[in-house]
């Protein structure tokens, strides 16, 4: 682990700034004194359960809960028509049965007319405990008459296709967004078809096309969602415990869904087990949990088990995606047109900014220099669990790296070119930065071709390329995959990003007390990216103060300014940048007091990590310590200034941040029985500057095993009826150990041109970039067969039939 | 159902519903938050602990199971202020981020290095393949198991 500059070190022996330094999250998660939201229990607390749809589309006749009531421990039983009667002076409805999403949908609290997908919650159950709770569960009676369910998107538009938001007076299965738009296009659609077909028509030219579907995934932390709400009658607080990867906004939600005052809600964030995009939503557990202590009088717990997670809580991807890629025959990118298909399920549940509704996905463009590109998204709604924004996938930048680089290596199959020599032609080159793309984003800065050949040289590249050689001349079959990705992150800027009209800002705030400690007090919620460690870095780096010296406060909207919260790897660009920003404030604050203590002019002052001097005069200056003391003191200071140093501020960013990098795998495959071993990954990231090493190379190897998981195991299958087959960890299959490889790491480093300290972030960088070097490997392996082209999950039985001609069976391929 | 088990060196008695799993009992009525569960099915091994010196995942045994005999949960595996080996070396090679599977991940890896103090990586891995970790890839997992293979001096710990 390489720091980036020597700095000097802390009497703890961290580094006072940027390098690698233990966590300081450790010493409680070690000892098991981590603090999870199951781990909260307050006094009279009830617990819960929600009794969901086994149906995937079905009206309700009646529900009869009678039994339920009747149970011993059983305190209430709240079904959608008890919530219909429920007023909420609410901003965006008149009771609680609905609530609004992220996109300006609505979504069923509890089904009132219908469920409409497996796992619908239905009826909540608060009880004494939580076995009763799940016994009350079997008590109640629901009668269904079951429908027809739309489970292929490519089916919910044919004529006679059963209608599921008949509650919206809808006639189609359509989507239609905020701005009244049903499908989502970028770039320039007539120069880039005319391109494709220019290439059509010359004998110099090759166009390739391919369907490359991702299939639907989960993020599956390893705790699920959960919440415990405690509602005063008295005073009308609500506290409200959550996973919530983002407090701040999560309180405006449901200061606009419960109708409550906003400064009577604080919601509590505390230690998270993991969240990749799962615990951005607000589900109607959630909600319930506030109705039920609103109802009860009492705190209610509501925690979900591991089917209620994979089934009803954030799906991600379920992109049906078809490429086409035009280019020279010498390999020069001419054009790319994707067309996509969007599965969004039973309500427009995505979590994203309001102007992008398909997300990030128009940067499909990729790391490569090409004039024309365009893309289609068109939305619809299937009998399937909502969501879609989610498992780090940086605002469905993971649909858009895995669809160009897998039609960039379908290009270089059609060429017979190697699919490095083909990518080292085509990428961005270093002096057109900032660089414009083709659909419209401004890329920060990037040294493409020294990261790739960075991870060439790491892998060994041309002797991997002799290796297969000689091992296919045995009837052996390894693959070499690459993917080179460029994501935009740090959403973003105000002008243009907004989730539910929030703008994408994040405040700060800093104080330094008397003896020259601080407490940094953060918007955004660490869910295991160490942000107690790095953001004390962050203004350690800025103030000279030991990060040992320096608190982070974070996951409580009572305690902590107002912000957006963590996803879409925005901690880094935007919090981070407002960690800086906010130090140099106080760095300036200081800046005035020393001058007043040393009887010059400010202007004299000059900067050294951790104290001001003056200029020529090095032995005379204080100490940011000894500065924060006579900030406090009787120290006469000049007119206008107030005395101490704390500060705050809020950081709007100037533009996204782009990190990127070049990844290798290396795989085996047994023809034989499909199955695939990775045997090597190498990955090299350019985030930028990196704040903590140990902690960026922990970012990017679980990402890299995500990327593993996603390629080769994991899927959220349905059957016709709308059975959902991912529904436990017996059938979400998840990488383990044996899975994944030794992973080899290289770093180059470009800073960001706008970001104070140069960071990008690189929370979901190998997220994005993972899953294509697999595939792309694996389908290496196997071209000898005449395979193009294979849908992840790859299994040994997809790669089997793959080998065998046959077509895949996957969700994406329901018949 | 009175059972009476013995957990980190405490002997406890309690009532419990003959239905009650052990990771519930642990959690819910000894207050031992440290053992997390994850899944319903078994796969996570987030729930991991030690009946009578073998790992176990808490989720598939009864409490009343759990009569007579001896738990280690991560609680008991620091000795006071001094942390085991496996704690000092997840934290030594960035073994953890979001400290969900931690506790069940070091219950194992201590269990391995009293039963095999020297394993090689393969050895680790297959320790480790019936518990999932969503944040470190396992990589750092491995090499906190090999720091404290390494560092067995002060592993002399209650059980």
């Amino acid at each position: 682990m390489t720091a980036v500059e020597e700095v000097p070190l802390s009497p703890a022996g961290n580094p006072i700034g940027f390098g690698s330094m233990k966590r300081v999250e450790d010493a409680r998660f070690v000892r098991g004194q981590g603090n999870y939201v199951d781990d909260v229990n307050l006094p009279g607390m009830l617990h819960s359960a929600i009794l969901r749809s086994p149906h995937a589309h079905a009206r309700i006749v009646s529900i009869d809960k009678s039994a339920a009531e009747a149970l011993p421990g059983v305190v209430l039983v709240i079904t959608g028509e008890m919530l219909a009667g429920v007023p909420r002076p609410s901003l965006l409805g008149d009771n609680f049965a609905w609530m609004p999403t992220l996109s300006y949908d609505t979504q069923a609290v509890l089904a009132t007319d219908k469920v409409r997908f497996q796992g619908q919650e239905v009826a909540f159950v608060i009880a004494e405990s939580k076995y009763i709770a799940r016994d009350a569960l079997e008590l109640i009676d629901v009668e269904y008459d079951v429908l027809d369910a739309v489970m292929d998107a490519k089916k919910a538009m044919d004529p006679g296709a059963p209608v599921i938001r008949d509650d919206k007076g809808q006639t189609d299965n359509s989507i239609t967004d905020v701005h009244g738009n049903q499908s989502w296009e970028s770039g320039n659609a007539e120069a880039t078809a005319a391109a494709i077909a220019a290439a059509e028509a010359d004998p110099n030219c090759v166009v390739v096309t391919e369907q490359i579907p991702y299939p639907r995934v989960h993020p599956a932390p390893m705790e699920t969602c959960g919440s415990v709400a405690e509602l005063n009658p008295v005073t009308g607080q609500l506290t409200l415990y959550t996973t919530s990867q983002a407090p701040h906004a999560h309180r405006t939600v449901y200061a606009m869904v419960a109708g409550l005052p906003e400064q009577k809600i604080r919601v509590i964030s505390p230690d998270i087990g993991g969240g990749f995009g799962n615990k951005v939503g607000v589900y109607p557990g959630y909600v319930l949990s506030i109705v039920g202590s609103l109802l009860t009088g009492k705190p209610v717990k509501w925690m979900e088990d591991r089917s209620e997670n994979l089934m009803s809580t954030s799906f991600a991807r379920d992109y049906h995606m078809k490429a086409t890629i035009a280019a020279t025959r010498e390999g020069k990118i001419l054009a790319v047109d994707v067309d996509v298909l969007a599965d969004h399920g039973a309500f427009n549940g995505v979590a994203q900014p309001t102007n992008y509704p398909a997300g990030f996905f128009h940067i499909f463009s990729g790391s490569y220099d090409y004039p024309n590109a365009h893309c289609k998204v068109t939305p619809v709604y299937t009998n399937k669990a909502p969501g879609g924004v989610a498992y780090a996938c940086s605002f469905r930048i993971t649909e858009a790296a895995y669809v160009i680089e897998r039609v960039v290596d379908c290009l270089a199959a059609e060429l017979q070119m190697d699919p490095a020599e083909l990518r080292l032609k085509n990428l961005i080159a270093a002096d057109k930065f900032p660089y414009m793309s083709p659909t419209g984003w401004e890329y920060d800065s990037g040294e493409y071709e020294k990261t790739m050949r960075l991870a060439m040289e790491i892998a060994g590249y041309d002797e991997l390329r002799r290796e297969q050689a000689e091992k296919r001349a045995k009837g052996e079959y390894m693959g070499i995959g690459i993917s080179f990705f460029t994501e935009g992150v740090g959403a973003g800027p105000r002008k243009t990003m907004d989730i539910l009209g929030l703008g994408m800002a994040d405040g700060i705030e800093l104080r330094v007390h008397p003896t020259g400690k601080a407490v940094l007090r953060l918007s955004v919620q660490s869910q295991g990216q160490a942000h107690e460690t790095t953001f004390a870095q962050i203004v350690s780096h800025e103030l000279g103060i030991p990060p040992e010296d320096i608190d982070v406060v974070h996951g409580d909207t009572d305690q902590t300014p107002f912000g957006l919260g963590t996803y879409g790897s925005r901690s880094t660009p935007v919090s981070g940048a407002a960690a800086s920003v906010v130090a140099r404030k106080v760095r300036e604050r200081a800046k005035i007091v020393a001058a007043a203590a040393l009887e010059c002019s400010p202007d004299d002052l000059e900067w050294e990590l951790g104290r001001w001097y003056v200029k020529g005069d090095k032995e005379r200056g204080k100490t940011i310590q000894e500065i924060a003391l006579l900030s406090h003191s009787s120290l006469e200071l000049p007119e206008g200034i107030e005395g101490h140093l704390d500060a705050t501020a809020v950081y709007n960013p100037p533009n996204l941040t782009y990190p990127y990098g070049c990844y290798i795998c290396v795989v085996d495959v047994d023809v034989l029985t499909g199955q695939v071993k990775v045997r090597r990954f190498i990955a090299v990231d350019d985030c930028g500057v990196r704040i903590n090493p140990m902690v960026v190379e922990g970012q990017v190897h679980g990402g890299l095993a995500d990327g593993i998981g996603m390629a080769l195991m994991e899927l959220i299958a349905f059957d016709e009826d709308g059975n959902c087959l991912g529904g436990s960890f017996m059938d979400y299959l998840l990488p383990t150990a044996m899975e994944c490889p030794d992973y080899e790491l290289g770093e180059t480093v470009t800073p960001s041109p706008h970001h104070p300290i140069g960071a990008k972030g690189v929370g979901e960088s190998a997220t994005v970039g993972s899953p294509a070097a697999v595939v792309n490997a694996v389908i290496d392996a196997i071209s000898p067969f005449g395979v193009r082209h294979a849908d992840m999950p790859l299994t040994p039985a997809n790669v089997w039939r793959a080998i065998q001609g046959r077509p895949m069976r996957t969700d994406m391929a329901v018949e | 159902m009175q059972i009476t088990l013995t957990v980190n060196g405490t002997e406890y008695t309690r009532d419990v519903e003959p239905r009650m799993l052990l990771v519930h009992f642990i959690r819910d009525e000894l207050l031992l938050r440290g053992t997390h569960w994850g899944c319903d099915t078994s796969n996570c091994g987030t729930c991991t602990l030690w009946v009578d010196g073998e790992p176990v995942k808490s989720c598939t045994m009864l409490a009343v199971m759990a009569d007579g005999r001896a738990i280690r949960t991560v609680e008991g595996l620091a000795n006071g202020a001094e942390l085991d080996p496996i704690q000092q070396g997840f934290i030594e090679c960035h073994g953890l981020q979001c400290g969900f599977c931690t506790p069940g991940m070091m219950m194992t890896g201590r269990w391995l290095l009293d039963n095999n103090p020297n394993p090689s990586e393969g050895e680790i891995r297959e320790c480790i393949s019936g518990q999932i970790c969503r944040c470190t890839g396992y990589k750092n997992i491995v090499s906190a198991i090999q720091w404290a293979a390494e560092h067995p001096a002060t592993s002399e710990v209650t059980s």
